[in-house]
């Protein structure tokens, strides 16, 4: 028998997937409390060796890959021209690359701007700015501002391609040791470029972060950590959405992941306006785009989550008899145990799931506008019109564990009440119940084909 | 060392401009000419496209290091689509840059030559009535950027 150990290195939790690679079965799963006070490797060890309980003794472990988004994630700070442009561009890159974006600044860096920065300590930057051809100050300037600093980070070159050299140069000449020059994000305006970007920060979150977040030890028990674990996602979204050369995929859809601090929607679709007299501007988005939504979580976020919408809100959402429950009491509890226990806890779990989702989604989706010219009324839309995808996969703890997980995906449909928002009309909802979707991304790099077939047979339909 | 002869930096062959339609206004058919022909006389263009505020075209002009901005304007709003869009160019750091203007800017008919004047007392450089202009709007901009990059003296 081979196998494939997948790993997931949460910031709380990390998960392990143990898959029979010849019946493409789920052989056994282990979720253990990750060690980030000590040492992340143990918890790692733990929960391979639980998984590996159920493998028989002549198994062969062919594959054993992690993800990571622990120690606070990828951590980046974008840094482009017009905020709009290639500002925007650049933080999408770096979402779509699995990062955690804590900082964008735009135009020339100040000196405040460059405190702000030196005191985030970010994990990389991505310096862009100017299309191909177009401006250089700005990103020469800006190379000038942080070649001044104390920063010891990585600095990703993603910017107007005539003077990427030269910016390289200044930063590498005031001790900027790690210095990549990539593709431009946003090599002329309306056309944005995420595939290179992303690829760069990857190879750099695998030779160097791995090391600086304590994760080097792990690699003594897994071939090797392979990426952030929002990219591996992505990448199974993908997968589930294009397929393989030889089997087809399910055709566009969403992906939404509710965790304990974030919540993060993947779509892999077009897009672009359906109708004929709708007008698309703004930057384009990419076909496979991922959001993440830093104040929506179940746990770490949940107080943020209160204060966002008010906590009748939630008590609504969570369908409680008792009105008059402490609900900030309650929620210190659940943050205590991680785990519900009680009906009302399960209840005020599924409310916070179902505000979660309905605000990510609307944060993801395209929007329209109207407006009115001599015409007639006419539309611009900003962003994807979700409204044709046909499938919602729910992921990760939030949704998986939840009492009612089709109740929470229904907050991603389009509601008439605001019909401006493009999410999904009519779509049909898939639960990931094993919580396999990072593992079919790792696995769909070597084994696509397996991957794929892994994936679908592991989607409840809901 | 024989010193390379430089290069003759007073031609537009190349130049960046930013072209649309400013306003709520979709006629995009002439838009999509005028990038055509522009492209044909050796520009770089940027087009904005239809229903653009003034400022995607001044962000444009921003990204991507134009030379000139050429506002398409259809409906008749010319005046008030354009309003301190000369002044917001200052206000990013593009105060000099040329803009054109051309089309049916004002409702009914009017004195073209009233027109014209309000519209250079906005900032606009070069002002175009309704009707066939942008082969004389182009003629215009390739005089208009030679002089500029003339004036400016590039050297190797």
């Amino acid at each position: 028998m081979n196998a494939a150990i997948l790993i997931d290195i949460g910031s709380t939790f990390t998960k392990v997937v143990c898959v029979d690679l010849d019946k493409e079965e789920i052989v056994s799963r282990a979720e253990v409390p990750t060690t980030v006070k000590t040492n992340i490797a143990i918890g790692v060890h733990t929960g391979i060796k639980e998984a590996e309980k159920a493998l028989p003794s002549t198994a062969n472990v062919k594959y054993r890959l992690a993800c990571s988004s622990a120690a606070g994630g990828l951590r980046m700070v974008v840094i482009g021209l017009v905020p709009r442009l290639t500002v925007e561009a650049a933080k999408r890159a770096a979402l779509t690359a699995g990062a955690k974006v804590i900082g964008t600044f735009s135009y020339k860096l100040t000196n405040r701007d460059v405190s702000e920065i030196t005191q985030k300590n970010p994990d990389i930057i991505l310096l862009a700015g100017g299309t191909d051809g177009g401006d250089e100050e700005n990103i020469l300037h800006n190379a000038r501002a942080l070649a001044c600093t104390k920063l010891k980070c990585p600095i990703v070159i993603a910017g107007n391609r005539a003077v990427s050299d030269e910016v390289a140069k200044i930063l590498m000449k005031n001790g900027k040791k790690e210095v990549k020059i990539t593709e431009n994000v946003m090599p002329e305006l309306g056309k944005i470029n995420v595939n290179f970007v992303q690829s760069t920060i990857r190879e750099i979150f695998i030779r160097r972060i791995i090391r600086a977040k304590g994760l080097k030890d792990v690699e003594n028990f897994v071939d090797r950590v392979v990426m952030p674990t929002p990219m591996a996602c992505l990448k199974a979204a993908f997968l589930l959405a294009m397929g393989t050369k030889k089997q087809p995929g399910i055709g566009e859809l969403v992906a939404i992941d509710v965790g304990g601090a974030t919540t993060d929607v993947y779509s892999i679709a077009d897009g672009m306006p359906r109708e004929s007299g709708i007008v698309y501007k703004g930057l384009p988005e990419p076909y496979a785009k991922r959001t993440v939504e830093g104040d929506l979580g179940l746990r770490s976020s949940a107080f943020s989550l209160i204060e966002s919408v008010g906590e009748e809100e939630v008590i609504r959402k969570s369908e409680l008899t008792n009105t008059n429950i402490d609900l900030r009491r309650a929620i210190m509890r659940l943050n205590m145990k991680k785990v519900p226990q009680t009906e009302e806890e399960l209840s005020i779990d599924m409310g916070m799931a179902r505000i979660c989702v309905e605000k990510a989604m609307e944060r993801h989706a395209g929007k329209l506008e109207a407006c009115f010219s001599p015409f007639g009324e006419v539309y611009i839309q900003y962003g994807k019109d979700l409204t044709e995808v046909k499938h919602i996969v729910g992921t990760a703890g939030g949704i998986i564990h939840n009492k009612n997980p089709k109740r929470v995906l229904e907050e991603a449909v389009f509601n008439k009440k605001n019909p401006l928002i493009l999410k999904p009309k009519k779509p049909i909802f898939y639960l990931d119940y094993n919580y396999i979707f990072y593992a079919v991304g790792l696995l769909s790099e070597i084994e696509p084909e397996k991957a794929l077939r892994i994936m679908l047979n592991n989607l409840r339909r809901l | 060392m024989k010193k390379r002869k430089t290069a003759d930096k007073s031609s537009y062959v190349g130049n960046t401009v930013v072209i649309g339609v400013i306003g709520a206004d979709m006629h995009v058919v002439a838009n999509k000419l005028m990038e055509i022909t522009l492209k044909e006389e050796g520009f770089n263009v940027v087009n904005v496209g239809v229903m653009a505020s003034q400022e995607d075209f001044i962000e444009a002009a921003i990204e991507t290091k134009a030379e000139a901005i050429l506002i398409s304007s259809i409906y008749g709003h010319g005046e008030i689509d354009c309003k301190g869009f000369r002044e917001k160019c200052k206000e990013a750091g593009i105060g000099d840059i040329l803009i054109y203007i051309g089309g049916n800017l004002v409702v009914g008919k009017q004195d073209w030559k009233t027109v014209e004047k309000k519209f250079k007392a906005m900032g606009f450089d070069r002002v175009y009535p309704p009707g066939d202009t942008l082969k004389q709007a182009i003629e215009d901009l390739k005089r208009d950027l030679s002089r500029r990059n003339h004036e400016r003296g590039h050297t190797d």
